[in-house]
């Protein structure tokens, strides 16, 4: 059974469909990418799952119903969403940003073991705990919201864009830690613009045009495939 | 001179006072971006609940410092409720317009809290009531040594410990926290978990505390109350807020501090400087006045509501962000 199930979802901005009817699902355990152009919905999906954009149809998560849902009660319900641009609080030092993800939990010990984790797979914000998050690099704000995501104990991990902005040795010290986090058994839904990267960590992967799928299918069959390799993997067909 | 050190006695004392109702102005602003220009009438319904109160329990025989305790709760109370009410009615439906709205909303609400405090106690000056005797403590052996009296340093001990514990709670728990996390980016801090309405209504709530509370040390400290006296003490606490930086919470305590001051020493020394006789050395034209009246003075102790509003006007000239504020363009 599908841990989350989207069916002909839209979303409207004004009087623009930013979404025309979207359906995908993540199994429990998946990693699953969500590539497309600039403007074709990716951001959108995540945030109509999130609660952030108003969307009509069905989302289901674990059998519930999303729509409706306030993002703090969507949150609390396991879904954790590192935003665009990553949002961490500027001047709430590293450590209380980190304390923020676990915002919801109340099982102290076990949220100190997490971050003890945390830590393990971000080194460097070990050596930052007590500065604000806005004095970080890029980098490390992006290991920053990554980590305070992951302090929720996400059932579901929402990425956008973890690759965007940052220098190509850091992208790719992030995504060793995506492809950690979902060998422990942590569900994902990654959106990505770099698809190459996107197909070589995920299981599937689903392509939006225009604000609807296009192509879905194994990661290995979408980096086969000719009409994906020349829009969004740079090959010549 | 005795003058200065006096007016720094009473200057300070307003001044904890400015800063608890500053406070109040700068959380919800830190949270909400938006001036709650009603704060003002919290702290004046705070005051004569509080009045309301005391005059209902005087004549009951209980300790004066438990009656004063009954009425400050009282306050509390009922500001508590008056705050979360504004937030719930009048701001939470336009969290999302112009902020021109608000705004409008805010003044209209003030209008309409004064005027329901005008209906309850009516439009005379009331004399609240001294059920603690006021004790004078000299500050020096001279017979003209500058005082300080118990209620003065009642109001800078519970402010003190106001804004203490305001500060702990905001640096320290998760609550305030969550608050910080809120006032920079209510979108994200949505994502965390955290219930963004229910943490701008505790903001509210403990803002309207704190109103409350400097409701009665101002009725407790000059001794009179009435329906319209939150609008002059709102300006200037905001006018406070503004000067330590709206937005910071130290710069509200520092801005308060400094406005009481200031006021106190326009009030103490305004007279002086302007005295008909003084100016007669500085100015043609004077020499009349100083043989007739040689006591005379320009502008005296009357003008001290002006400084407040000077002090804003300079600050927003030259410093819009304030004494300690860098709050601005900085969200991640």
């Amino acid at each position: 059974m599908s841990l989350l199930s989207l069916s002909q979802v839209e979303v409207h901005y004004g009087g623009i469909r930013a979404l025309k009817g979207v359906s995908m699902e993540v199994r429990a355990g998946e990693l699953v990418a969500l590539i497309g152009a600039n403007g074709a919905g990716k951001t959108t999906t995540l945030r109509a799952i999130a609660g952030l954009a108003r969307a009509t149809g069905g989302i289901r998560f674990d059998g519930q119903s999303l729509l409706g849902q306030a993002p703090h009660a969507i949150a609390r319900s396991g879904i954790a969403l590192v935003p665009e641009g990553r949002g961490v609080f500027a001047q709430l030092t590293v450590d209380e940003n980190l304390a923020m993800g676990a915002y919801s939990r109340g099982d102290r010990a076990a949220i100190e073991k997490d971050r003890e984790h945390v830590l393990s797979l971000f080194p460097r914000l070990a050596e930052r705990l007590t500065q604000t998050a806005g004095t970080l690099s890029g980098g490390e704000q992006q290991m920053l919201a990554i980590g305070r995501a992951l302090l929720s104990r996400p059932r579901l991990l929402l990425l956008d864009e973890p690759s965007m902005g940052l220098a190509p040795l850091l992208v790719d010290r992030i995504f060793e830690v995506i492809r950690r986090v979902s060998a422990e058994g942590v569900t994902m839904l990654l959106v990505e613009q770099n698809a190459n990267l996107a197909l070589e960590v995920a299981s599937r992967a689903y392509v939006l045009e225009n604000g609807e799928v296009s192509i879905s299918g194994s990661a290995a069959d979408l980096l086969g495939n000719p009409k994906v390799q020349a829009a969004y993997l740079g090959i010549e067909g | 001179m005795d003058t200065f050190l006096q007016q720094v006695v009473n200057g300070l004392t307003l001044g904890a006072v400015y800063a608890v109702v500053a406070l109040g102005y700068t959380m919800v602003y830190g949270i909400v971006q938006l001036i709650n220009f009603a704060h003002g009438e919290v702290v004046m319904i705070g005051c004569m609940v509080a009045f309301t109160v005391i005059v209902a329990l005087a004549s009951a025989g209980l300790p004066p410092m438990l009656v004063l305790a009954l009425g400050a709760l009282a306050a509390i109370a009922v500001c508590m409720a008056v705050g979360y009410g504004i937030e719930r009615v009048a701001y939470r439906p336009l969290r999302n317009a112009p902020r021109l709205a608000p705004l409008i909303t805010a003044i209209g609400l003030s209008i309409v809290l004064q005027h329901l405090a005008l209906l309850v106690w009516g439009r005379s000056y009331i004399a609240f009531p001294q059920i603690i005797e006021v004790k004078l403590y000299r500050l020096g052996n001279a017979e003209t040594s500058a005082t300080i009296s118990n209620v003065q340093i009642a109001i800078v001990v519970a402010s003190a410990v106001m804004m203490a514990a305001l500060l702990a709670l905001v640096y320290r728990t998760r609550m305030g926290i969550a608050m910080r996390a809120t006032s920079q980016n209510p979108a994200v801090a949505g994502l965390m978990g955290i219930d963004v309405n229910r943490t701008i209504a505790q903001t509210f709530l403990i803002g309207a505390a704190l109103g409350a509370v400097a409701g009665v040390m101002v009725g407790a400290y000059y001794g009179i109350a009435h329906y319209q006296m939150g609008f002059m003490l709102g300006l200037k606490a905001f006018s406070a807020a503004v000067l330590g930086g709206i937005g910071n919470l130290a710069g509200a305590v520092l801005g308060g501090l400094l406005m009481g001051l200031i006021e106190a020493m326009g009030a103490g020394y305004m007279g002086d400087f302007t005295r008909v006789c003084t100016l007669d050395t500085l100015l043609p034209g004077f020499a009349e006045a100083c043989a007739s009246n040689p006591d005379a003075s320009l502008l005296g102790s009357n003008y001290k509501d002006v400084y407040a509003f000077i002090v804003l006007i300079l600050v927003l000239v030259f410093r819009p962000s304030g004494l300690l504020g860098e709050r601005v363009g900085d969200r991640a």
